[in-house]
């Protein structure tokens, strides 16, 4: 009985400094864990332009211009700073205005985003579209805090 | 059969949908397959090695039951 | 849980049970295939590719709960010496190893159309990598050594150094930014996924987790009649 409580002690205090040893290391490296940087973060950093990097954040209703060709030009705000991107390529089937995305690509001179990949970040509802058409008729759609919710720098507003 | 083709088409995304099915098939039936015929396999030994120790066991007692 | 500890009990236990989880499963299965894929609708953003959820989500979450098992099964075998807990845990390796296995091929499957990308190197999606090596590296070190009981130790403590993966997977989605999108189903306040959706998802779950226990009885069956032949043709060899 003693030698089971013993290894059972053991075991225990092995998994709580395994625990805290693993919580300091990821709090050390919580900077490179980032997949993708907000706009208010990319404008603090005052980023070299040569250095790639991704930008996440929702696109700004009614900024998206497409063409000529494949090329489109659109905003990317974490609704403080916006930061005006330019795209020649394929987007993805969930690209939509006001909806969440993920940009990676080098800062230019000008101030615009020049991107190489655009990803789609979708927000964690799911539901009919009949359902997505009465709730925002009724206008409960924006209370619920679900598009916020897809955009990057705003986690602190919606997880719980 | 228009709707059966809807169907099979996935809005589109037949090529992701499916797939993701088939592979789900695959691992699932793959793994108990697996599985059933180990058990099976050790099963048959075990009585095979049972046997030949039954035949000698009255010149061996010795080794009883292992468990 | 003790009770459950000796063999002959099991064997009798898993005898009973196993017919029950084997209908459970089939019925399951066919009834969540049905809502998944004739009687749910299409998503108002995804189209039909939802349908990908019913498979990918029950997937990763077997994948953390058959790690989760084996985390239990290692400790008690580590400090209460339990001889079944490590044919348990050894038994379940395989399968956590194939739920993650189809997560990770399924998300991908579903991120090419949706994200735009078969794959990321985001939080969410590196940590459940690593839970994928940690299954084929307790696998490996299972059957690394020449007597089974130090493998199952051995592989024992990988699986709980490796058990620190398992909130770091589940929180990775809050605690840092990713492709990946939060949880659906365990946040508060209102339900994110609409009902019609959350029954083909519970059903799929279930499914898989009878799934689960069905095949680990079975597995576990098999490990018992390998545990005896090794002690008989140890006995036959030193008999000689």
């Amino acid at each position: 009985m003693t030698r089971k409580r013993r290894r059972l002690i053991i075991l225990l205090l092995a998994m709580l400094s395994l625990g805290t040893a693993t919580a300091l290391v990821l709090s050390a490296f919580n900077d490179n864990l980032v997949f993708f940087y907000s706009p208010s973060q990319l404008m603090k950093a005052g980023l070299p332009s040569d250095r790639l990097v991704r930008i996440g954040g929702l696109v700004v209703d009614g900024s998206v211009q497409k063409g000529p060709g494949s090329r489109v030009a659109f905003s990317v705000t974490d609704t403080n700073e916006k930061v005006p991107v330019v795209y020649d390529g394929i987007l993805p089937d969930l690209f939509r205005e006001g909806q969440g995305v993920v940009v990676q690509g080098r800062m230019q001179p000008d101030g615009s985003f020049k991107a190489v990949e655009v990803l789609a970040k979708h927000d964690e509802k799911y539901m009919p579209p009949e359902v997505a058409e009465a709730l925002k008729q009724s206008g409960e759609w924006r209370r619920q805090g679900g598009e916020a919710g897809a955009a990057a720098g705003q986690k602190e507003s919606t997880t719980q | 059969m228009g709707s059966l083709d809807d169907f099979l088409a996935m809005g589109g995304y037949a090529v992701y949908v499916w797939p993701a099915y088939l592979l789900a098939a695959i691992v699932l039936i793959g793994l108990f397959a697996v599985s059933r015929a180990e058990l099976r396999r050790r099963e048959r030994h075990l009585q095979a090695l049972e046997r030949s120790r039954g035949a000698a066991g009255h010149r061996r007692r010795r080794g009883g039951d292992a468990r | 849980m003790h009770r459950f500890a000796s063999p002959a009990r099991f064997l009798r236990l898993a005898g009973a049970v196993q017919p029950w989880l084997a209908g459970g499963t089939l019925v399951l299965m066919a009834l969540g295939l049905y809502l998944a894929l004739f009687d749910s609708p299409p998503d108002y953003q995804q189209g039909e590719s939802v349908r990908i959820m019913y498979i990918h989500v029950p997937a990763a979450w077997m994948a953390l709960f058959v790690y989760a098992c084996i985390a239990v099964a290692s400790a008690s075998l580590l400090v209460w010496r339990h001889p079944l807990a490590g044919l348990f845990a050894k038994a379940s390796a395989p399968i956590g190893a194939g739920f993650t296995f189809l997560a990770l091929v399924t998300g991908s499957l579903w991120g090419k159309p949706m994200w735009g990308t078969w794959w990321v190197w985001d939080a969410r999606l590196t940590s459940v990598l690593i839970l994928f090596f940690l299954y084929l590296g307790l696998i490996a070190l299972t059957n690394a050594f020449e007597s089974p009981e130090r493998g199952q130790r051995a592989s024992a403590v990988l699986a709980l150094v490796g058990s620190v993966n398992l909130p770091i997977i589940k929180f990775s989605v809050d605690w840092w930014n990713t492709l990946h999108q939060p949880a659906s189903i365990t946040r508060m306040g209102t339900p994110a996924i609409d009902p019609s959706m959350l029954w083909p998802l519970f059903s799929m779950a279930i499914a898989f987790t009878l799934y689960y226990f069905w095949v680990v009885i079975v597995r576990v069956r098999g490990e018992l009649i390998e545990a005896r032949l090794r002690a008989l043709t140890r006995l036959q060899t030193e008999g000689r």
